[in-house]
Order: structure tokens, then C-alpha cells, then sequence
């Protein structure tokens, strides 16, 4: 049975000034999947992921073509409040950014954004949200020192802490384990698995096994082109290019 | 890393090239010592069959230290689990010229009946599969692979032959029975020498492919 389409991508080309990073990529993202986009380094992924988000924008010389459907609506249509459509699409980056506030403060944040004013709910989410991304314990007695006090693989955490406070629909996340130990990135691959349940899960990874271990379809990248699309099992078993199995068994150029 | 890992991949695959070459050579001398009677190249094989067991054994710690260490994907996965199996088969093949050559020994003490049937044929039948099967594997060729699951539906029917001879043979010669179940069961395990040439053909066809093909589904 085919899961219900939440994000449409149709022909999007990407450019930073006359740079074109996006190739008219064309992909489908299923609600209750996570994806995966492999690809070597500079090929797009970030890119691609940040177009989803409109996080792009922030960038004056870039521009967008093609089609981004929402549940069937235009994510660059004038009409569409950015930050409204941030809170439905979270994201973790590649490199943790936390803001140089309290570790409270950076996953209440968002809430607040969003209007919430009820202190009892917004120390729940915050609570509910640390513990989702594993690392509560590590910061329940210190929720009011800084953030920048944590460590690398903490901080990423917080990070996606953050992300999942102001419950978004889809969840981009850049590299999330990058910076994480074994242990950690265990717990981000077993919440990614719970969190399948409720959200869309968009996952860049330069780890193949963790590609092939969390997600459901795989998208391969190449030069800013989509070379290879399709089911995780399929992909890592049996992929259909040539392209794709010289990436993913390391013998690559 | 990734060299290492490729050295790894190359050392494996002449070590299973080798394993696939020794066993050809035990089943070419059972099936002389069959052909010539000869209890004495028969015991050889029995004997030295602990060899073969060591290099399946190696060749699977291998394989296991390989796929625990690297964690291969894609080509790299299906030739290790490829590999796994092949390496069983061949195991196995040798073991089933060890039953024969035990078969040969009991029958070489005893006076000859002819039956009929041509065990010269069969043996040669089952060992250009065998040898088929491991030139597709040398070679990678799928065409061949194809050919050899073919061939085994002939085996099948040599079986089926030697069984019907051998029953017939009994009732002509009630007093030689132990002497014509000897002669059955070497058709048997010739038989089952072609089976495991077809698994390692089928394996091939999965390691090129990605598609499984076991249980005759490669019509
Ligand atoms: N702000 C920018 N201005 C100009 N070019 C950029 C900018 N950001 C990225 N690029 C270029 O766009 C291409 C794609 O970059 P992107 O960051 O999307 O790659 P990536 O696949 O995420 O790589 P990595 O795996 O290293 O994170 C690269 O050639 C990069 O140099
Ligand atoms: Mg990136």
C-alpha cells in the first residue's frame, strides 16, 4: 500500500548567483517514511534540504525553479508565512547551532514563537522534547546554564530537542550524527524510528550503514542531479546504476 | 580503509577459486577410481577430505571477520553471502565424493555385474556441471550460470534410469542386493553433487543479478 504524498517535488533547479547547485530533481516524500539522501560531498544534499524549508531564502543571490508541494500547496507562494511554515517543517543542521541562551530557553523557544504562553505546557514539551532526543538526563540539572556549555554531541541533541518542541510535520535533518558517539547516535536512530510514526523524516547522512539501517527510500545525489531513487532494501542491496553502487560501495572516482 | 577492504575482497575470491578447484579434482579422481575400480585412489580421497573441511572453515571465519568489520553494501554484500554459500556447497561436494569413493571401495572387492547403465555418462554429466558452475563463478558469466541450471533436469532423469536398472537388476540377482544398493547409492550422490553445481549457479546468478533464484524460479 502506497503511503499518502506529503512533500512533491517537481523539476527544481537551484542556482547561488550563476552557480546551478539543483538540477531539476523531481522526488516524492511519503508521510510516515523517512528518506534518506546519500551523495558525495558538494553534490546538493543540504542544498536540497534547505529548499524544503525555504531556509534558502536567507541566501540574496539565490534563486528557486520548479514546484515544492506542501500537502498539495506551492511552499514558494507569495501568500506563505515563512515562520508558520518553519514550525511545520523543523530542522537539524549539520553543525549543532545552538542560540547562546539558556538550555531551557533554546527548546522553549520555539514554543514561545508559536504563541505559547502557558509555562506549566511549555516545561512540559521542553522536558518531553529532551528526553525524546535523549539527553535529558545529561541536562535536567543544569536546564538554566547556558547551552554553549554542552559538549559537540550534546549540543546536536539539544538541537534536535528544539526541533521536535514545536511538534513539526516534517523533520530535516542534516548529518544529525555527525558529531555523536556510538550510544547517542543509537538513540537518535531508535527516536528517528519512533518519530516515523507521526512525521515525515528527510535524512542526509555520509554513513551508508545508518542510511540503510533508518530509512525507508534512499536518494542518491550526484553533481546536484537525483541519479537514483527508491526502496533503502532495494538500493543498498541491488541498486539499479552503476553510478549507485560505485558510491555506495566506496569505489567511488 | 576502502583498499583494505578490496585486498580483502580479492584474497577471498581466490581462496573460494581454490577451494571450487580442489573439489573439481576429488570428484575427476572418484569418478576414475568408479570408472577403474579402484579401491586404492578411492581411500585417498577419504583420507584427505579433513583439507577441504579446513578451507571451508577459513574461508567462512573470513567472510564473517569481513562483513563485521566493513559492513559491505550492494555488489560487495551479495558477493560475501555468495561466497557464504558457495563455500558450503563445495563442502558438501566433497563429501558426497567421499561417499562415493566409500561406495567404490566396497564394490571393487566384490565380482563385477554389469547393469546396464551407464555411470560413465552420469559422472561426466554431473562433473561438467560442477565445472560449469565454477567457470561461471571464474568468470562471472551469466549466461553460462543459466545453462548449467538447465543441465540438471538431465541428471535427474539419469537418476531415475540407474533406479529403474537397479530394481530390475535385483530381481535377476537376489543374492547380490547389498552389491546393487551400493551401485544405487552412487547415483544418488551423483545426483546430489549436480544439485549443489546448480546452487552454486544459482548463486551466481544472485551475485550478478540481485535476483534471487532458488527452488527453480529462473524460467
Ligand atoms: N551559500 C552558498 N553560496 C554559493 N555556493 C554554495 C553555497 N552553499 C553551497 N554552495 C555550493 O553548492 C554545492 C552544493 O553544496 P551543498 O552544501 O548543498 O552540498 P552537500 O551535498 O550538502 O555537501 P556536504 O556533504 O559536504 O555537506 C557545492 O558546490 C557548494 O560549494
Ligand atoms: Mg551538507
Amino acid at each position: 500500500m502506497d503511503k499518502a504524498v506529503k512533500i512533491e517535488v517537481k523539476h527544481l533547479n537551484f542556482y547561488y548567483g550563476k552557480f546551478q547547485a539543483l538540477h531539476d530533481n523531481s522526488l516524492d516524500f511519503h508521510i510516515n517514511e523517512v528518506s534518506a539522501l546519500i551523495g558525495p560531498s558538494g553534490c546538493g544534499k543540504s542544498t536540497f534540504l534547505r529548499c524544503l524549508n525555504r531556509m534558502n531564502d536567507l541566501i540574496p543571490i539565490s534563486r528557486v525553479e520548479g514546484n515544492l508541494l506542501l500537502d498539495g500547496l506551492d511552499i514558494y507562494d507569495p501568500s506563505v508565512d515563512v515562520v508558520m511554515l518553519r514550525s511545520r517543517v523543523g530542522m537539524v543542521f549539520q553543525k549543532p547551532n545552538p542560540f547562546p541562551k539558556t538550555i531551557f530557553e533554546n527548546v522553549a523557544y520555539g514554543l514561545k514563537v508559536n504563541g505559547i504562553k502557558n509555562k506549566g505546557l511549555i516545561e512540559k514539551r521542553v522536558e518531553e522534547s529532551l528526553k525524546l532526543a535523549a539527553i535529558w538526563d545529561e541536562v535536567k540539572d543544569r536546564m538554566h546554564e547556558s547551552a554553549l556549555g554542552l559538549s559537540g554531541g550534546q549540543q546536536q541533541r539539544l538541537c534536535i530537542a528544539r526541533a521536535l518542541a514545536v511538534e513539526p510535520e516534517i523533520l530535516l535533518m542534516d548529518e544529525p550524527c555527525s558529531a555523536l558517539d556510538p550510544i547517542a547516535t543509537q538513540k537518535i536512530e531508535e527516536l528517528i524510528h519512533q518519530l516515523k510514526k507521526s512525521f515525515t523524516i528527510i535524512i542526509v547522512t555520509h554513513n551508508m550503514q545508518q542510511a540503510a539501517r533508518v530509512s525507508d527510500i534512499t536518494a542518491f545525489f550526484y553533481m546536484g542531479k537525483l541519479i537514483e531513487v527508491g526502496k533503502t532494501n532495494t538500493i543498498f542491496t541491488r541498486p539499479n546504476l552503476k553510478q549507485t553502487e560505485d558510491y555506495i560501495t566506496g569505489r567511488f572516482g | 580503509m576502502a583498499k583494505h577492504f578490496f585486498r580483502e575482497l580479492e584474497k577471498i575470491k581466490k581462496r573460494i577459486l581454490s577451494l571450487g578447484a580442489m573439489v573439481e579434482e576429488r570428484v575427476r579422481m572418484v569418478i576414475k577410481a568408479l570408472e577403474t575400480r579402484d579401491g586404492d585412489a578411492a581411500k585417498k580421497i577419504i583420507l584427505s577430505d579433513h583439507e577441504i573441511d579446513e578451507m571451508e572453515v577459513e574461508i567462512e571465519e573470513e567472510c564473517l571477520k569481513i562483513l563485521a568489520l566493513y559492513q559491505p553494501v550492494a555488489i560487495d554484500l551479495r558477493f560475501l553471502t555468495a561466497v557464504i554459500k558457495i563455500n558450503n556447497d563445495l563442502e558438501r561436494i566433497a563429501d558426497e565424493a567421499v561417499n562415493i569413493a566409500r561406495r567404490v571401495r566396497i564394490i571393487a572387492k566384490r565380482e563385477k555385474i554389469d547393469i546396464s547403465f551407464d555411470y560413465s555418462l552420469m559422472a561426466g554429466k554431473t562433473e561438467d556441471m560442477l565445472k560449469k558452475s565454477l567457470d561461471a563463478l571464474v568468470n562471472l558469466d551469466i549466461d553460462l550460470a543459466f545453462k548449467v541450471c538447465g543441465l540438471d533436469d538431465e541428471v535427474d532423469k539419469m537418476q531415475s534410469e540407474a533406479y529403474d536398472r537397479i530394481k530390475q537388476a535385483i530381481g535377476e540377482y537376489p543374492d547380490r542386493v547389498a552389491y546393487l544398493i551400493n551401485l544405487l547409492l552412487i547415483s544418488r550422490h551423483l545426483e546430489r553433487i549436480a544439485d549443489h553445481g546448480t546452487n552454486i549457479a544459482e548463486e551466481v546468478i544472485y551475485l550478478i543479478e540481485g535476483e534471487i533464484v532458488r527452488h527453480g524460479n529462473y524460467l
